[in-house]
């Protein structure tokens, strides 16, 4: 090793030492616990190596119903996040008077804990003795029945949860394409409404060409994130993931370890692995697919 | 297509209690005759571009009118004027290969304008063998020379046949080299197509070189409007003087006194009729013939051998803080151990100006 690059060594030693510690080593080891047949974290014993872990996780209806539940919530929440984000960031930049008002509007979800947001929802949506909630007062003027959106169906449970992520996650988006819209030359558009291209075209021909890269930054990260949702439908559901149906792979995971019918790391490395193989699967497929429609030149 | 722009005027309100109104074009007269080549011309800042934006409809006048033909477009939007623009920085669009950028005006053609795909693929070719781009067709922009870019910005505007052209700074990014090549095909894409064609610049030389007529602006005024020949010759006042001619025009305090123009004692030059006070003296430096007897004496400062010319700088008291700088014929050349150095000055050459420098009075 020559001199020069024992130096770039040194100086990513750091890090590369952090990010080992903390990064690194947990992943290899969930990954060894995920072939240990019962582990136990007091005695660091188990008594056999095998895939039995994930067989058992695969046959568990309530890791089905946690996966069932994440990607439903992923196929949902980040595509309409993601257009609804692009839609605003449109809106905002089209607009000059209050502009920075509506922005900082827009923003203010991203800078409020997830807790206090769904103890807003809990209000909105929550049926007590004495009120039906707010989202069933509206509902009830168009003439439909009250329905339990906490505890009631499925499908009901479901829409405030994505709802729910939606809104929590579209403030970051909009930032970030609000600023990505900024950034494109006003020539283009000159350019093209000399030619008298109409605005949808302009939209689609030049404008989502021209942040293509944001909107897939966007996509991938969004993605990453749904697919790690838990804290969500704590704030909404409580802990008792499982007893409402709403648990998310995560939820599962953290149940697996520390709920109370938890204990098992075996079984909780062996679904963190999934977890970890299907995002991993997603975002390469997501990088695949945008290599062919994304422009990096500017 | 002849435009005609008639008492044109633009301002800009002001931004916030410290800022002013701005009045980028003031009063624009001006009618351009079918086919011609025209250069707006003047400093930054001095309203060609927003001249520009106004007659591509990207900016409204407040008051005034404009005509393409017989039509008035004063109240149309960009799309409905049939103009072609080329942007300083071209905008071509970088996703996009040069043969999609051509087709792209030709595709948001509607109605009874639609055209074939093969209509439009043979247009766009047609347009890009005009500019001589033929064979760069499934390039992206990124992999341009400048150059390049440049002529796929004028196929891209002029593919959808215009009834105008027009160019915001067409050479600016280009190195000196590339400029005057590609000013020479501007000039040659003109006469083909004979499309009426305006373009802005702050390059003198670039408005002279190529143009049929030249506009002179400063501070949202027209100063001048004429040939490239006539403004030289007759510049309407001292910024227009000042502004044409490379190397620029050397200018004295002089005065005026029974018929005779006097640089410091001398008189230079006769001018009958004229009534006598101070005047500022603007003198070509072709204007200048070495003359062992001429009329107006200076200190010489050296010489500078050009090849063809020769040119000779020199100081005098009159023309205070600027150097003379006068271009004679190389077989003349002073001695340049000599201290001081004589000229006589070319009439047509000199050109008086009132102290406020506002008006021509020879």
């Amino acid at each position: 090793m020559d001199k020069k690059s024992a130096k770039g060594w040194l100086y990513i030693l750091p890090a590369f030492l952090f990010l080992g510690v903390f990064l690194l080593y947990p992943l290899v080891d969930v990954f060894i616990y995920s072939f240990e047949e019962g582990f136990n974290f007091a005695s660091q014993s188990y008594y056999g190596v095998g895939s039995y872990n994930y067989a058992y996780v695969l046959r568990d209806p309530y890791f089905l119903q946690a996966v069932k539940n994440t990607f439903l919530l992923v196929a949902i929440t980040v595509p309409v996040s993601t257009g609804l984000a692009l839609l605003i960031s449109l809106g905002l930049s089209s607009i000059s008077r209050l502009r920075e008002l509506y922005q900082t509007i827009f923003f203010l979800p991203y800078v409020t804990n997830t807790l206090a947001v769904g103890l807003v929802f809990m209000i909105l949506f929550k049926r007590t003795p004495y009120t039906d909630g707010l989202a069933n007062l509206i509902i009830g003027l168009f003439g439909a029945e009250p329905v339990d959106f906490i505890d009631g169906p499925y499908w009901a449970k479901m829409t405030v949860l994505c709802l729910y992520t939606v809104w929590i996650v579209m403030p970051f988006k909009i930032l970030i394409l609000t600023s990505a819209l900024a950034s494109v030359n006003r020539d283009y558009y000159n350019a093209a409404r000399i030619d008298g291209t109409p605005a949808w075209r302009i939209f689609t021909r030049i404008t989502v060409p021209m942040i293509s890269p944001t909107i897939v930054y966007l996509i991938i990260t969004g993605f990453i994130g749904a697919f790690k949702a838990y804290s969500d439908a704590v704030a909404l559901f409580g802990t008792n993931l499982n007893a409402a149906g709403m648990n998310t792979i995560v939820g599962y995971v953290y149940d697996m370890l520390y709920g109370s019918s938890g204990g098992y790391p075996s079984y909780a490395s062996a679904a963190a692995i999934l977890l970890f193989a299907i995002v991993l699967t997603i975002t390469c497929l997501n990088l695949l697919i945008s290599r062919k429609h994304v422009s990096y030149l500017s | 297509m002849k435009v005609v722009l008639r008492n044109v005027t633009k301002k800009f309100p002001a931004r916030g209690k410290k800022d002013r109104e701005v009045t980028a074009v003031s009063d624009f007269s001006f009618e351009i005759p079918d086919g011609q080549l025209v250069a707006l011309l003047g400093p930054s800042g001095c309203g060609k571009s927003t001249t520009l934006n106004l007659l591509c409809g990207l900016q409204r006048p407040d008051s005034g009118q404009i005509f393409f033909g017989e039509e008035e477009v004063t109240q149309l939007p960009p799309e409905k004027r049939g103009v072609g623009m080329v942007f300083q920085n071209y905008a071509l669009y970088p996703h996009l290969t040069v043969l999609q950028n051509i087709l792209f005006p030709l595709q948001n053609l509607k109605g009874a304008e639609k055209l074939s795909k093969a209509e439009m693929n043979r247009r766009a070719r047609e347009a890009a063998e005009l500019v001589q781009i033929g064979e760069l067709l499934d390039r992206k922009p990124a992999e341009l020379s400048g150059g390049q870019q440049q002529r796929v910005a004028i196929a891209r505007a002029l593919v959808k046949m215009p009834r105008i052209l027009l160019m915001d700074e067409p050479l600016s990014n280009l190195d000196a080299r590339l400029r005057l090549q590609t000013r020479e095909e501007i000039r040659r894409i003109q006469k083909e197509t004979g499309i009426t064609t305006v373009f802005v610049t702050h390059d003198q030389e670039e408005a002279m070189s190529i143009s049929d007529r030249i506009v002179v602006m400063r501070e949202g005024l027209v100063q001048q409007i004429g040939r490239p020949q006539e403004v030289y010759d007759q510049p309407a006042n001292l910024f227009v003087a000042k502004f044409l001619g490379s190397p620029p025009i050397n200018l004295f305090e002089g005065r005026v006194s029974g018929g005779r123009v006097f640089i410091g004692e001398e008189a230079v030059l006769a001018a009958p009729g004229l009534a006598g006070g101070e005047v500022t003296v603007g003198v070509r430096p072709e204007g200048f013939l070495l003359k062992a007897d001429g009329a107006l004496g200076c200190r010489l400062r050296g010489v500078e051998v050009l090849g063809r010319d020769v040119s000779v700088l020199a100081a005098h008291e009159a023309c205070p803080g600027a150097v003379i700088r006068a271009i004679v014929n190389a077989q003349e050349r002073p001695d340049p151990a000599a201290d001081t150095v004589r000229f006589d000055l070319k009439p047509g050459k000199v050109f008086l100006f009132d102290k406020t420098g506002d008006q021509r009075l020879l």
